[in-house]
Parts: C-alpha cells; sequence; structure tokens
C-alpha cells in the first residue's frame, strides 16, 4: 500500500468543512487540498481545533458540515494506508513490553486471534526491523518501553505508524516534552522518513520553527477559523489577525524564525484573572 | 478436610522415593481430583493474570471474587452447586464493571461500593444456611482438597472457555491494553474487548476460587504473572512462566499439604509469595549491576 496511485490526486480534499462536539463547533469553512507527497504543520493555540481535524481525517469524527476525502475516498476508520501517533502521554516506567512489540502491533494487532506460533514469523519480524531501523531505533528497540525516554519511545511510536506501510502519516504534537536539540532530531528525521517513503505528512505543533526545514504548507487553526497555505504567506501579521479576530504581531528573526506575539498567549492559556478584569469592565 | 484426616490418620508418609509418594497420593480420588483442578485453575489463572497485570484490573478482579463469594453463599443457602453461584455472580458483576465504562476513577469508587453490598450479602446468606462455618471458610480461603468429580468437568470446561477467549483476542487485546488511543484509531474494539476480558476475568475468578477462596485469589490471578513480569518483557514468555509459577505453586503446594495437616491454600499462597519474593530480589539485584539493561534477544 503505497502512495503512489494517489500520486495524481490531492490526498486529503476538504470542501467547507466544518468540525464539532455536540452542540459546539470548534471551526468551520476550511477548504483545502493536501497533495501527495506534501508535509503540512497543523498549527494554533491550545483547544482551537488542531487534533479534531486528525480525528476528521481519521475517520474518528463525522463533518458537522461540508466534505471531506482522504485517498480519493470518504474517511474510514481504521484505513490502513494511514499511520498515526497520537499526542504522547505519560507512560507507566514499570510496563513489561519491548519496543520491537509495541511497533509489531501496528503490523497485525488490530487482527483477532494469535500469530501462530507454528508458522514462519521472518516477513513480519523483517518488517518490524526495516521500520525500527528507519527511525534509527535499533540500538534500544529491544528494551523495555518503561526504560526509554521520551524521544525514544517517540520514536518506536513513529517505526508502529510506519510498520504497516502507509501513505498517509498523521502526527500529533510529536515534538511536545522533547528539549530543543531532541525537537530539531526529530523533525528531521520524519521529514527524511517522508521523503524517502514518499509519505504525505500533517503534523500538529505549536511551534513552526523547529519544524521550517521540513514543512511544505501551514494549516493553522484558531478562533474557529482554518487558514491553508505556504508558512510565509499563511503566518503573517495579516492572515493572522483575520483568524483570531484581534491584532497578531509576526516577528521575524535574522534567520527567518517566525514567533507569533500578541493574543496567542492569553487565547492559549486564558487567565482566570484576565476574566475577572473583563468581568468587572462590564459593570455599569 | 478429607486430607487433614489423611494426614492425621498418619496414612500419608513421606519417604524419599518420590515416585512412591506421588503413587501414594494419586491413589486417592480426592487428590487425582484437586491435581486436575488445579492444573486447570492455574493455567487460566496464569494466562487471565498476564492481562491483569498489563491492564491494571486487579481491583476488578479482587472485586470480581468478593462478589462471587456472594454468589457462591447464596448457591450453598439453595443447595446448588457453589461453582454455579459463582459463575453466575463473577459473570454479572463483569458485565456490569463493563457497562460502568472506562473512567476508571468513576468506575472504582462504584467498585468498591459494589464490592460491600456483595460480601454483606454473602454473610447473610451464610447465616441462612445452618452449616455457617466450614461453608464459609471453604468459600473464602478455598477447599482443593473437597473438589469432586463434577466440579472439574465443570472447571475444565469453563477453563477451555477462558483460555479460548484470549487465544481468540490475544492480539487486539494486547493492542487495546498497551495503547488504547492507537488501538482505537486502528479500529479495534476497544470497549468491546474490555467486557469481553472482564467476563473471562469472571470465569478466571469462578475456578479459581475452588483452588485458593475468595481472600486469596490474588495468589493465583496476581503473583504469577507479577513474577513473569520481572522475568521477561516478551507477552508469550511471560504467560507461559506466569503458567508454570501457578502450576508449581499450585502443585507443590498441594503435595505439601497432603503431608501436614495445614490448610492447602496457605501453602499455595506462601509459595507463590516467595516466588515472588526471590524474583524481586535477584531481579533488582541484576537490575543494579548492569544499569543498562540493553540485552538484544536472540
Amino acid at each position: 500500500m503505497s502512495g503512489l496511485p494517489h500520486l495524481d490526486r490531492p490526498v486529503v480534499c476538504a470542501h467547507d468543512l466544518a468540525a464539532g462536539y455536540g452542540p459546539n463547533t470548534v471551526w468551520s469553512d476550511a477548504t483545502f487540498d493536501i497533495d501527495a507527497g506534501a508535509f503540512v504543520a497543523i498549527l494554533g493555540p491550545n483547544g482551537a481545533g488542531k487534533s479534531t481535524l486528525l480525528r476528521q481525517v481519521l475517520g474518528l469524527l463525522r463533518p458537522r458540515s461540508g466534505t471531506i476525502e482522504v485517498l480519493g475516498e470518504p474517511p474510514r476508520h481504521g484505513n490502513p494506508a494511514i499511520g498515526y501517533v497520537p499526542q504522547a502521554r505519560t507512560l507507566d516506567p514499570d510496563v513489561a513490553f519491548r519496543g520491537v512489540d509495541l511497533v509489531r502491533l501496528g503490523l497485525d494487532g488490530h487482527r483477532f486471534g494469535f500469530a501462530p506460533p507454528w508458522r514462519s514469523q521472518r516477513v513480519q519480524r523483517d518488517a518490524v526491523d526495516r521500520a525500527v531501523e528507519s527511525v534509527g531505533a535499533t540500538a534500544y528497540a529491544h528494551r523495555r518501553l518503561g526504560a526509554m525516554s521520551g524521544g525514544e519511545r517517540q520514536r518506536l511510536l513513529l517505526a508502529q505508524a510506519l510498520v504497516g506501510d502507509p501513505a498517509l502519516l498523521l502526527l500529533d504534537e510529536p515534538l511536545a516534552n522533547l528539549d530543543v536539540r531532541n525537537q530539531a532530531t526529530m523533525a528531521e528525521l520524519i521529514g527524511s522518513v517522508a521523503r524517502a517513503r514518499h509519505l504525505t505528512v500533517l503534523l500538529v505543533a505549536h511551534d513552526l520553527n523547529p519544524l521550517r526545514n521540513v514543512i511544505d504548507v501551514v494549516c493553522y487553526v484558531a478562533g474557529g477559523n482554518v487558514a491553508f497555505g505556504p508558512p510565509d504567506e499563511v503566518v503573517t501579521p495579516e492572515v493572522l489577525s483575520k483568524l483570531y479576530g484581534a491584532p497578531v504581531e509576526v516577528l521575524v528573526d535574522s534567520r527567518g524564525r517566525r514567533f507569533v506575539v500578541g493574543i496567542e498567549e492569553e487565547t492559549a492559556h486564558p487567565h482566570p484573572h484576565a476574566e475577572v478584569v473583563a468581568d468587572s469592565l462590564r459593570l455599569p | 478436610m478429607i486430607g487433614t484426616l489423611v494426614a492425621q490418620s498418619g496414612a500419608a508418609r513421606f519417604s524419599w522415593n518420590l515416585f512412591a509418594d506421588l503413587g501414594q497420593m494419586l491413589s486417592y480420588e480426592f487428590m487425582r481430583n484437586a491435581f486436575l483442578a488445579g492444573a486447570v485453575v492455574s493455567v487460566v489463572a496464569g494466562i487471565v493474570g498476564y492481562f491483569v497485570i498489563l491492564r491494571r484490573t486487579a481491583f476488578a478482579a479482587h472485586a470480581l471474587s468478593h462478589v462471587g463469594f456472594a454468589g457462591a453463599a447464596g448457591a450453598v443457602v439453595l443447595s446448588v452447586n457453589p461453582v454455579w453461584g459463582l459463575l453466575v455472580f463473577c459473570l454479572g458483576g463483569a458485565a456490569v464493571m463493563g457497562a460502568l465504562g472506562q473512567r476508571i476513577r468513576e468506575r472504582d469508587t462504584v467498585i468498591g461500593i459494589v464490592l460491600a453490598f456483595m460480601l454483606g450479602l454473602g454473610v447473610l446468606f451464610i447465616a441462612l444456611y445452618n452449616g455457617y462455618s466450614t461453608e464459609a471458610y471453604s468459600i473464602l480461603f478455598g477447599e482443593i482438597l473437597g473438589i469432586s468429580t463434577g466440579d472439574v468437568v465443570l472447571t475444565v470446561a469453563i477453563g477451555a472457555v477462558a483460555v479460548a477467549a484470549i487465544g481468540a483476542m490475544y492480539r487486539p487485546l494486547l493492542f487495546a491494553s498497551i495503547d488504547e488511543e492507537i488501538a482505537v484509531a486502528r479500529r479495534v474494539p476497544v470497549r468491546a474487548l474490555s467486557v469481553a476480558f472482564l467476563l473471562t476475568l469472571g470465569l478466571a475468578v469462578a475456578v479459581a476460587v475452588q483452588v485458593v477462596g475468595v481472600l486469596l485469589i490474588f495468589s493465583l490471578l496476581v503473583t504469577p504473572a507479577a513474577v513473569a513480569d520481572r522475568l521477561t518483557t516478551r507477552p508469550a514468555a511471560a504467560i507461559a512462566v506466569s503458567v508454570v509459577v501457578a502450576l508449581a505453586c499450585t502443585w507443590l503446594g498441594l503435595a505439601i499439604g497432603y503431608y501436614f495437616s495445614y490448610p492447602v491454600s496457605f501453602f499455595i499462597t506462601s509459595l507463590a509469595f516467595f516466588a515472588y519474593a526471590v524474583t524481586r530480589l535477584s531481579t533488582g539485584i541484576a537490575r543494579r549491576s548492569r544499569p543498562t539493561a540493553a540485552v538484544p534477544a536472540a
């Protein structure tokens, strides 16, 4: 299952897409095409609906309105052509499970029964070894998960997502909880794996800068809106101010790194204090 | 209490001819039944126990055994085989726990509340039955020497269903236990598996109560798997070790109990405890002297 048959058409097509839970709409009016082989960073403040977008692509959440197509068909829950790494949670340090076994789950963990021990497992083992090698985790993949660092575990989860040879890779905050150096290495690793396998990647992040050498497109989710385009066209004061509905500044430093300042900190971490102030202002 | 009588009557004499000893033991029907039922229970508990540890559902196992207590006591009042009471109540309890869903905090609270109620119900049933103490004693602490041939057949049947269930859901259950979120995305029926596992756990508890009783259930359902958990990180190997430890504790406990007039449950739980203590100490020392435990398996 490679991405090649889909090369001529967009991997993800969204048209007037809206998403929400229960009575609440998270964002709406999203229209975009993601081309095969594109590396998309999904950016925006916490709670803006970045993971919600991934859930729609995975077929875990129905569109509230509008349409979405993934690999030429409506999103299909459990589509084996999609590799997925959810947000890292803290894993119990005592869990007695090896990295290779975790990767193996990506190959046949969804199948019922057990792998018959009387049949050769060579093909499966080779696939696991290749996936582990492609993320550079061979040295520690046989250790127990609990004995690994966050970055090492993240690589094995990436290997698990890759082992089924997907066409589309969805990564939710793969750089969170990593230090600056590991963020850069991880971003580079994902970029090179994606190039080597002709993968289309949707990656949720809250900082554009560690990714700036690998991404082609930014999908910015904020204020109930979605903006889509090349980073230097989307991450601008004009576009972001329109998204947030409030003035936002974008600072560009000498190395081309972009920093969003202004409303984002408040939207991302709403201060109870700020609300109190706003309330008191409303008093006659 | 039959075994105690044998031990006290002096019929059980230990010689260093182990084959002769074994032959003498197995010449009694109650000992054959005990060895057979003990083996089935050990296999089931060893396998299910691996997932109890992996999924951290020890509290559910504990609660199910107490629900089973009410069932067994109720069956005694109705003059039905206690195993049926155990089975019905354990499965019912498992279904209710499954329906309570995934939110551990709320679930544990409700489980605790139901557990206490069920124990109270069990006490009432025991009081309603005039034979009071011996029946209560054997439900709470197990009476492996009192297992009848009919019980053995029932135990084999229940055990076979439990093992088949785990076999059928082995890979997706492993997936859902390790990483529920990715499993959901891969369309693993996480919720249904959780209920199916609790029902299987109910079966395991129902058969294990006969051997070690409601209160000592962890010695077969948790301890062997905990030993395996420290010895290996491969799922299949861990399950095998867990079964072997459970089997060794049960059979050795049974053999020792044959010669001494103390409860077999005591020997089984003690052996399990020492197996864990020794494993914990030795693996602890090994890990400390070899801090980078990067052992690539062959």
